[in-house]
């Protein structure tokens, strides 16, 4: 059952990875792209916007039922990143409704699409960089030491910031991949098929950036990496969809496209999991926390995982009915 | 500012920011569900028009009821890490359940938002409906988490750790059903007033729309049904209390003394320190009729109570005495309107009754907010009730007051933005109209 919740886990956040990330990523994709892009962008994402993002919560409530002290000691040290990211999930949250339904387009529109931007790439930034301390192991839970060193320190440092960096990166390649398959002029699906190369490239350098930084931090991220057979599997799998990717992106197959990326981005969290398991958070100077020393008592895990499956059984299907609706349909109007 | 004092403000702004929101996206789906309905009964175009003109409102709301109850999601664990760390196994299973009926009505929500014209129109009707349905449930079931903090059930507390957790007894604890069903026939009450009284304020100035008379008669519909269920929810949750939480009941009634045929204080400010009511009403023997349904029972004051353990008496009394006020008014407002509906339809246009509910907008949502600070207010100084006390779960972490500073001014931000934009939305509408 431990093994079940932390499956969970898994699977809510690569659904959060590939829905909420591409979300994001459009929000970074408008700051490349023209009016024409930006009106596309909109229409894409506005029916399912808020559906994608439930699946941070759905991994907080897994957290905090089934692995309470990982919750209690991720949001106690790390809360200024957390407090972060979620201004930014305010910000960017809102500021796209309002754009989207303010009737009036007048300068206000401007401030709108400002915040969205900004906050577009702001907020997966913190989200990456919170990742990245739960990861590094400097979190520190002894009493006595300063502000900086427990609060600070642990997300401050460059191996999370570069992690913050690759997230944006990759929520943006995540967007441009499934923009380009997007309902609209021919022009605007070159731009975004453009984009999407040059994103990748840049994803590729700074995913190598992770690994050299952390190696130098003192983190041996490959070599935990290489421990792990099924790790080693998942990276070698992404690698080889890189010229698959590029070939089906050239012969505009745009739905391979989207399920080479989902499977690249999906394999290389399955490796970070697998490199990683079963240690949840790092600490510095006591033992880490793993999904068996933090585990809520039977009942409370059975009781959830209850919750979980009767739940998705209503979600998914509905969710799948509003994809169909809203992203396999040939028609490009959204009637609002 | 102490860090605990701003933890506990921060909690408060956000709560009472979020229940705003939510309270809306949860009932109005409803309003739209019926205009739809009205639609496709009878064919009139001015209930479409209606059913998306409110649609709008609601993905606005929606949205922003969304993003702060993300980030409340965080900030239980942000504030109160050692309160989670316990409380997470046992009430997490409402959590879930919440979790999943939210999702349900985000998606359901999507789908009427954007499907007009792509999905068949009783598909989209039932959208609308779902997310109402979807909306509640998950109301009922966040509820249930903060029942379990007034009535904590389903663990033993040994040596400071929970033992023996059954989520099953937490969720259904004794507080969630009386709290929860209170709860939301205040949203219903409160959101069917205000829109309500937006409509009514524009009918003051366009006297002939049909349109904003027929939103006003299923808004003020709801929240008039809504406002006279009420009383009884409430009399329910009073005598509920009295056996659970007698501590709360006396601070709300600012009770000092234990005593037979207790006096029920109208207004009035208590003194804590003195033990006295200063400028109250007393009626004789009515608290001890609230309270167990009879004259003469016996009321428990805050003497028997250890004074380290009394809730803020001040704040929780007024609050108390704000929400029945304010009931009691919508409670008023809705016999005339159920009266005029029934047998005087004419008075309905008369522009003092419009003036009546346009400053009725917002009172709704004032009996809310107080009612919520009642029971949040009496249940302190405990996070779990005879438990843990808040100040045990206080983060450790110094400066909290910068984070309760931030989250105000943007919280402050939002509520006038939304309001703005509202009034665009109204007004685009009203063009829209005029040029048609």
């Amino acid at each position: 059952m431990i093994i079940l919740a932390f499956i969970f886990i898994g699977v809510s956040m690569l659904l959060y990875v590939l829905l909420g990330g591409a979300d994001f990523g459009a929000g970074i994709i408008e700051i490349f792209t023209d009016k024409k892009g930006v009106n596309t962008i909109s229409k894409a994402i506005a029916p399912v916007w808020e559906a994608n993002h439930i699946w941070l919560i759905v991994i907080i409530v897994i957290l905090f039922n089934a692995f309470p002290e990982v919750y209690s000691t991720i949001t106690q040290y790390l809360h200024i990143p957390i407090m972060l990211a979620l201004f930014g999930i305010i910000f960017r949250g809102t500021a796209f409704t309002f754009r989207y339904y303010d009737p009036f387009s007048d300068t206000s529109h401007a401030i709108y699409t400002f915040i969205f931007k900004l906050f577009s790439v702001f907020t997966p930034f913190f989200l990456g960089v919170t990742l990245g301390a739960v990861i590094f192991g400097e979190i520190n839970t002894a009493s006595g030491i300063s502000f900086y060193q427990q609060y600070i320190a642990p997300w401050l440092n460059l191996f999370s910031i570069s992690l913050g960096l690759f997230i944006v990166i990759l929520f943006a390649y995540l967007a441009s991949v499934y923009l380009s398959g997007e309902p609209a002029d021919e022009e605007s699906n070159k731009d975004f098929k453009r984009l999407s190369k040059l994103i990748l490239i840049a994803l590729v350098i700074t995913g190598g950036l992770v690994f050299i930084i952390a190696e130098f931090s003192g983190l041996h991220l490959l070599h935990k990496f290489i421990k792990s057979p099924v790790s080693i599997g998942c990276g070698v799998f992404a690698t080889l969809l890189l010229p698959a990717f590029l070939i089906a992106l050239n012969r505009n197959r745009a739905s391979l496209v989207r399920i080479i990326a989902g499977a690249q981005t999906g394999a290389i969290l399955i490796g970070w999991f697998a490199a990683q398991f079963p240690v949840l958070v790092v600490l510095q100077g006591s033992p880490s926390l793993t999904i068996y020393n933090t585990v809520a008592p039977d009942k409370t895990l059975l009781m959830m995982i209850i919750a979980l499956f009767v739940g998705l059984a209503f979600v998914i299907p509905l969710l799948f009915y509003l994809f169909k609706v809203f992203k396999f349909s040939e028609k490009t109007n959204t009637d609002y | 500012m102490d860090d605990f004092l701003a933890a506990r403000l921060q909690m408060a702004v956000s709560l009472g920011f979020h229940i705003i929101y939510a309270s809306i996206g949860m009932t109005m789906p409803f309003f739209m569900f019926v205009a739809e309905l009205k639609w496709l009964k009878t064919g009139k175009d001015v209930y479409l028009q209606l059913a998306k003109a409110w649609s709008k409102g609601v993905a606005i709301f929606f949205a922003i009821g969304a993003v702060s109850g993300t980030v409340l999601s965080f900030e239980l664990g942000l504030l109160w890490p050692e309160f989670m760390k316990h409380a997470g196994p046992i009430i997490g299973m409402p959590f879930s359940w919440e979790g999943a009926a939210f999702f349900i009505e985000a998606i359901a929500l999507g789908l009427f938002l954007y499907g007009w014209k792509r999905l068949n129109k009783w598909v989209h009707l039932g959208s609308g409906l779902l997310i109402g349905i979807a909306g509640v449930t998950s109301g009922f079931f966040v509820i249930a988490a903060n029942g379990w903090m007034n009535s904590p059930e389903g663990f033993e507390w040994i040596n400071g750790r929970a033992v023996n957790i059954d989520p099953f007894d937490a969720m259904f604890n004794a507080a969630w059903i009386s709290q929860s069903v209170h709860m939301i026939i205040a949203a219903f009450a409160a959101t069917g007033f205000a829109v309500a009284g937006v409509h009514g304020a524009i009918l003051l100035k366009h006297k002939e729309s049909q349109f904003h008379k027929n939103a006003l008669r299923i808004a003020l519909t709801f929240g008039a049904i809504a406002s006279l269920i009420q009383p009884l929810s409430g009399d329910y949750s009073a005598k509920d209390i009295a056996k659970r939480q007698p501590e709360k009941l006396a601070a709300m009634e600012s009770l000092f003394e234990t005593q037979e045929k207790a006096p029920l204080i109208i207004g009035g400010i208590p003194d804590a320190e003195k033990k006295e009511v200063k400028l109250g009403i007393e009626i004789p023997g009515f608290l001890s009729f609230l309270a167990f349904g009879n004259f003469n029972a016996e009321v428990k004051g805050l003497d028997q109570i250890p004074r380290e353990d009394w809730p803020p008496v001040l704040l929780t009394h007024i609050s108390f005495q704000i929400m029945v006020l304010f009931g009691m008014i919508m409670a008023a407002i809705a016999i005339l309107f159920l009266l005029f509906r029934w047998k005087w339809e004419y008075l309905l246009e008369k522009p003092w009754w419009l003036r009546i509910l346009t400053f009725a907008t917002p009172i709704g949502f004032i009996a809310l907010e107080t009612g919520w600070m009642v029971t949040e207010l009496g249940r302190q100084p405990w996070i779990i009730y005879k438990i843990m006390r808040t100040k045990d779960a206080l983060t450790p972490m110094p400066g909290i007051v910068y984070p309760l500073i931030l989250i105000s001014i943007i919280y402050l931000i939002l509520t006038f933005l939304s309001v703005y934009l509202m009034r665009r939305q109204i007004r685009y509408v009203h063009e829209k109209r005029l040029n048609s």
